[in-house]
């Protein structure tokens, strides 16, 4: 390994250790902080793995962030499952909705894919609006028991969820860097710069994308189960929420550097620096986010990421071969 | 009798879907383009109804006659300015330059407008009706929009059948590059195509203002159910658009007449269920390739 390759390697082990020791000294608020940047910095590096990836751009993600909170209640409260288990259940019983999701889904193709995904985020959110068992369009909570049999104790409980939080982000962008860097990256990356030439030469589009969006699903209903156990009560609206699951994430993608893994680790810092400070001016603050990422996608569709590669050639994860 | 009404207000209402699905028809027709921000221009349309009344005081209709000129304008620049420089193979940029333009517009009405619900009053043509004989009755106002969808329609079928520009647009649609070669300005075919599309978005959105309630986050909602349209009516064809937000509004009508939250969510499934069935709409025009 060269000394570049240890000196990142150490640096990712200390930021991980920081990160991992968190709720010993991190205070309640901090915590709770971290805990949405990790699960939006997870769902950010799902999206750009569709989107910057696959070229599968969905507005429709908060499906399967309403469909893994759904499921998860659900298990808990009439099946008995026990948290930690239902929450990996969720994640699986949202990838298999999104089989045949998906099926519908790809009979459209480019931006008629997106809206289409959409659309069927919407049914997802009519239909639960719908059931009375799950509290129809008022919702439901997490009933008190649950969520006491979790671990000893409220702290105990905060430092579960933030590490289960902390380890589905490292899982996620550590596996899409190990996909990106693997025959899957390779075919991937081909068929995002050129499909007829990646075709021609034996990359399976289709079941490539399909496999792609049912993992990504899964993944993103394991978070979605995650973010509804840390708020305790789920309604469609915020469930199948578009602009806290999919406005936001593509703004986070978009402002960081669509197509990259660091774009969106940007991108999600960012956000939450201006958040803290903007959060106040209410919709002004949607309007600046909104225009940040029209101006990036205009000037520089590879987004601040890509402002930093025009001054320096660097890379944190690397995929490419060096030159 | 209940059921026949449903439908038939059904069908009108799918004069405004029409409507609401020729732009955004349109646009892709010819630039190979979805605006994801064509819902909430209809709606600021709708304002803009709003403000006009506001001022004037005179029936809504006449707001057609500022609103459609500026918006063509608007769509004619914003087309040359910004949207020319996203047009090539990749459709990324131009979703997610219309997903962001879709926010920053939501946001600036409800920045300007407040989240209450708005209505325009067309005075007596709000509360008169048709009667269509046997106990059928219509609101006037539906069934002016459902006639004036008709009419949009046919104009612009009238447009790219008859005229040079329509000519011309129906050339750069099959094949952008040969009529450049043919010493047109693709730019400017753009331009003018999306100033067309803007011209529908007006008429849409003045006559959204007079039919129904309307907010800023009304939106999104609108382009879902223009694209429905598109797709079940089958791409290319405008005709086909119209009977798309037919079939889609009797999907609705029927669904409240069974339960009132399953209105929207009727049309939805039967726009799926049409998707899996016929992926390609059910009247595609097919021309080119």
């Amino acid at each position: 390994m060269s000394i570049q390759n240890w000196a990142r390697l150490g640096l990712l082990i200390v930021a991980v250790a920081i990160l991992v020791s968190g709720p010993y000294w991190a205070s309640r608020g901090t915590m709770r902080l971290l805990i949405e940047v990790f699960y939006f910095l997870a769902l950010a590096q799902l999206w750009n793995l569709l989107a910057g990836y696959s070229g599968l751009i969905s507005v429709g993600q908060q499906a399967f962030v309403g469909l893994g909170g759904y499921a998860m209640f659900s298990l808990a409260m009439f099946a008995g499952v026990p948290i930690l288990f239902a929450l990996p259940l969720a994640g699986i019983l949202t990838a298999l909705i999104a089989w045949p999701t998906a099926f519908v889904a790809f009979r459209l193709s480019g931006p008629y894919f997106a809206i289409g995904t959409w659309v069927i985020a919407e049914v997802y959110r009519l239909v639960f609006a719908q059931i009375p068992a799950l509290g129809g369009g008022s919702g439901i909570s997490l009933p008190a028991g649950l969520v006491k049999a979790m671990a000893s104790g409220r702290s105990a409980r905060e430092s579960l969820i933030y590490w289960i939080a902390l380890a589905i982000m490292l899982v996620v962008v550590l596996g899409i860097w190990i996909v990106m860097r693997s025959r899957v990256g390779l075919s991937l990356s081909a068929l995002r710069d050129n499909e007829e030439a990646a075709v021609s030469v034996g990359v399976r589009t289709r079941s490539l994308k399909f496999v792609i969006y049912i993992a990504t699903a899964g993944m993103t209903g394991l978070i979605g189960a995650l973010i509804f156990v840390q708020k305790l009560r789920i309604t469609p609206e915020a469930a199948f929420s578009v602009t806290d699951w999919s406005v936001l994430v593509i703004f986070i993608v978009v402002i960081g550097g669509i197509g990259t893994l660091e774009g969106p680790i940007l991108g999600c810092i960012l956000f939450f620096v201006l958040r803290e400070y903007l959060a106040d001016l209410g919709a002004w603050y949607m309007i600046i986010l909104g225009t940040i990422s029209v101006v990036i996608m205009l000037v520089e569709p590879r987004g601040l990421w890509g402002l930093i590669l025009r001054w320096r050639n660097i890379t944190v994860f690397p995929v490419t071969r060096r030159k | 009798m209940e059921w026949v009404n449903a439908i038939v207000q059904g069908i009108l209402l799918g004069g405004l879907y029409a409507l609401f699905a020729a732009g955004l028809s349109l646009m892709f027709g010819i630039m190979r383009f979805v605006n994801l921000a064509h819902g909430d221009f209809i709606v600021a349309a709708a304002f803009g109804t709003l403000l006009f009344v506001d001022a004037t005081g005179v029936n809504p209709l006449w707001a057609l006659l500022p609103i459609v000129p500026i918006m063509m304008a608007a769509g004619y620049v914003g087309q040359r300015l910004v949207l020319n420089r996203l047009s090539g193979k990749d459709i990324l940029p131009s979703i997610l330059v219309t997903f962001g333009l879709s926010i920053i517009l939501q946001n600036l009405m409800l920045e300007q407008f407040s989240a209450d619900s708005q209505r325009v009053s067309a005075g007596a043509l709000d509360t008169s009706a048709i009667s269509l004989g046997g106990g059928l009755t219509v609101g006037t106002v539906p069934f002016l929009l459902f006639l004036s969808a008709i009419g949009v329609i046919a104009v612009l079928n009238w447009i790219f059948a008859k005229t040079a520009i329509g000519r011309q647009l129906r050339a750069t649609s099959d094949d952008p590059e040969t009529v450049g070669l043919m010493g047109l300005d693709k730019r400017h075919l753009f331009g003018i195509a999306m100033a067309l599309a803007s011209a529908v978005v007006a008429v849409a959105g003045v006559l959204l203002a007079i039919k129904t309630n309307f907010d800023p986050a009304a939106g999104p909602i609108r382009l879902l159910f223009a694209f429905e349209a598109v797709i079940i009516g089958g791409l290319g064809s405008l005709w086909g658009t119209l009977l798309g937000g037919v079939i889609l509004g009797v999907a609705q009508g029927l669904g409240a007449q069974i339960d009132p939250g399953m209105q929207i969510l009727a049309g939805h499934i039967v726009f799926l269920v049409i998707l899996v069935l016929r992926p390609q709409g059910l009247f595609p025009t097919k021309r080119g390739s």
